[in-house]
C-alpha cells in the first residue's frame, strides 16, 4: 500500500473510532481490506482508498473503520473477572439490592462477554432470589452487534473459554454452529454506543464491563474514555478493565479497589469537569 | 511433573497432542486404543487423560467407564477429545465421567483453556 493510502486509512479510522491503527502492519491492514474492497467491486485496496479521498462516502469510511477495529474475544477470556463478578461482586450487590442491579458490557464486539455474564447470572439465580439484574451490552460495530443478537457460535468460538457444562445447558446444534437459548439471549440487551460520544445520557452501571478497549485507543483519547466511564459508574460500581489495562497516569477520577485485581472503583476527592 | 495419558489411535493427533501437553509442562503417555490406556492406568494412574471415542478394540466410551470402577480410576481428569460433535455424544460423556469435552479440530489454546476447566492446569 502508498504511504498516502495508509495515512487515509489511519486517519479515518481514528475520527471514527479513536482507535490507533499501527500503519507499520501494512499486510495486516491490506489482507482485512481486501474482502471490503471486493465486495464493493474495486480493483484492490489502493483504488478503495482513493475513492474514499474522492467521495468521503461516510458508509464506506463506517465499514473501513469496523474492518480494522480489533474484535477479538472469547467466552469467559481471562476467567478472573468474570470469577470476581460471579463470588464478589453480584454477592454483594444482592446485599444491597433494593433496585434491579445494572451490568454494562462496553465495547462488546461478537457478544461472548455479556453472555458469559448472562450464564452467571442464571447460574448465581437461586441464591439470591430477590435478585434482578438488566444486562445491556453495547459495540461500535453494527455488523458484530448483529452477530452478538443472532447468538449463533462457530464450534470453534463456542470452544474458546466456555466450560462444556455452559455448553450442553445453554446451546443447541443447529447444522454446523452452535445456538444460545432464546432465553439466555432476551437477558441481554444490545445497543449501538461510540464510547467518544457523550455518555450522559446512557445512565448509571453498578458493574461496567470495559475490557481491552483502552490500550487500543489513542492514548491522548484515553484519559477521557475513561472518566465517561467513571461518571456511568453508580456510586459504590466497580469498573473492570482488561488485564494489563490501567487508569493509573491516565485520569484520577479512578481507584483501584485492593484485592480486586483489574477492578476500579470511582476516585470520591476527583470531580470531573463541567 | 503431571503425567496426561494421550489415547488415539491415529498417530498424528498423538503426536500433534504431545507437542502441545508437552509445552505445557506434562509428562505425556500414548495409548493407541482403550485397552491399552487401561493397562497403562493400572500399572501407574495418570493425572489427565486426553480420550478419542472411537478406537479400535475398546473405545472411549467404554474405556471411560470402565476406569471410573477401577481402584483410584476416579482420579484422573478425562477430557474427550473426539469428532463426535453433537449433544447426545456430549451428555452421554459427561454421564459416563468425562470432565472435558474437545471437538476435533483443536489447537494448543483450546486444549489448554480445557485443562484449565478441567482443573488440572493452573
Amino acid at each position: 500500500m502508498k504511504s498516502e493510502d495508509l495515512e487515509t486509512v489511519r486517519m479515518v479510522v481514528h475520527a471514527r473510532s479513536g482507535v490507533a491503527v499501527d500503519i507499520s502492519k501494512e499486510y495486516a491492514i491490506e489482507s482485512r481490506l481486501a474482502p471490503l474492497a471486493r465486495r464493493d467491486s474495486f480493483a484492490d485496496v489502493g483504488e478503495l482508498v482513493q475513492a474514499i479521498r474522492a467521495r468521503r462516502d461516510e458508509g464506506l469510511m463506517w465499514s473501513v473503520t469496523e474492518a480494522l477495529i480489533q474484535g477479538e474475544t472469547c467466552f469467559f477470556r481471562d476467567r478472573e473477572p468474570f470469577a470476581l463478578f460471579r463470588d464478589d461482586m453480584l454477592p454483594a450487590l444482592a446485599a444491597r439490592a433494593d433496585r434491579p442491579v445494572r451490568v454494562w458490557s462496553a465495547a462488546c464486539s461478537t457478544g461472548q462477554e455479556p453472555y458469559s455474564l448472562a450464564m452467571i447470572v442464571d447460574e448465581v439465580a437461586p441464591r439470591f432470589p430477590g435478585l434482578k439484574v438488566e444486562l445491556f451490552a453495547s459495540d461500535l460495530s453494527e455488523r458484530r452487534l448483529e452477530k452478538a443478537q443472532s447468538g449463533l457460535y462457530t464450534q470453534f468460538e463456542v470452544q474458546r473459554g466456555l466450560p462444556i457444562r455452559l455448553l450442553v445447558r445453554h446451546f443447541e446444534k443447529v447444522e454446523e454452529v452452535w445456538r444460545l437459548s432464546q432465553s439466555l439471549r432476551q437477558m441481554v440487551r444490545f445497543r449501538r454506543i461510540n464510547l467518544l460520544a457523550d455518555l450522559r445520557a446512557l445512565g448509571q452501571y453498578d458493574v461496567i464491563f470495559c475490557r481491552n478497549v483502552i490500550s487500543s485507543l489513542d492514548p491522548a483519547l484515553r484519559g477521557r474514555v475513561l472518566e465517561q466511564m467513571a461518571q456511568a459508574l453508580a456510586p459504590g460500581g466497580w469498573l473492570v478493565l482488561g488485564q494489563d489495562e490501567r487508569p493509573m497516569g491516565l485520569t484520577e477520577a479512578l481507584e483501584s479497589i485492593s484485592g480486586w485485581d483489574g477492578a476500579f472503583g470511582r476516585n470520591p476527592a476527583f470531580r470531573a469537569a463541567a | 511433573m503431571k503425567t496426561c495419558l494421550v489415547v488415539d489411535d491415529s498417530r498424528v493427533i498423538r503426536k500433534v497432542a504431545r507437542r502441545i501437553l508437552e509445552e505445557l509442562g506434562f509428562e505425556v503417555a500414548e495409548a493407541a486404543d482403550g485397552m491399552e490406556a487401561m493397562a497403562w492406568c493400572r500399572t501407574a494412574m495418570p493425572e489427565a487423560i486426553l480420550l478419542d471415542w472411537n478406537m479400535p478394540l475398546m473405545d472411549g466410551l467404554e474405556f471411560l467407564r470402565q476406569l471410573r470402577k477401577e481402584p483410584d480410576g476416579d482420579q484422573p481428569i478425562v477430557v474427550f477429545c473426539t469428532v463426535e460433535n453433537d449433544l447426545e455424544h456430549i451428555a452421554l460423556a459427561l454421564e459416563s465421567g468425562a470432565d472435558e469435552y474437545i471437538m476435533k479440530p483443536f489447537d494448543g489454546d483450546i486444549l489448554s483453556v480445557k485443562l484449565m476447566e478441567a482443573g488440572v492446569l493452573a
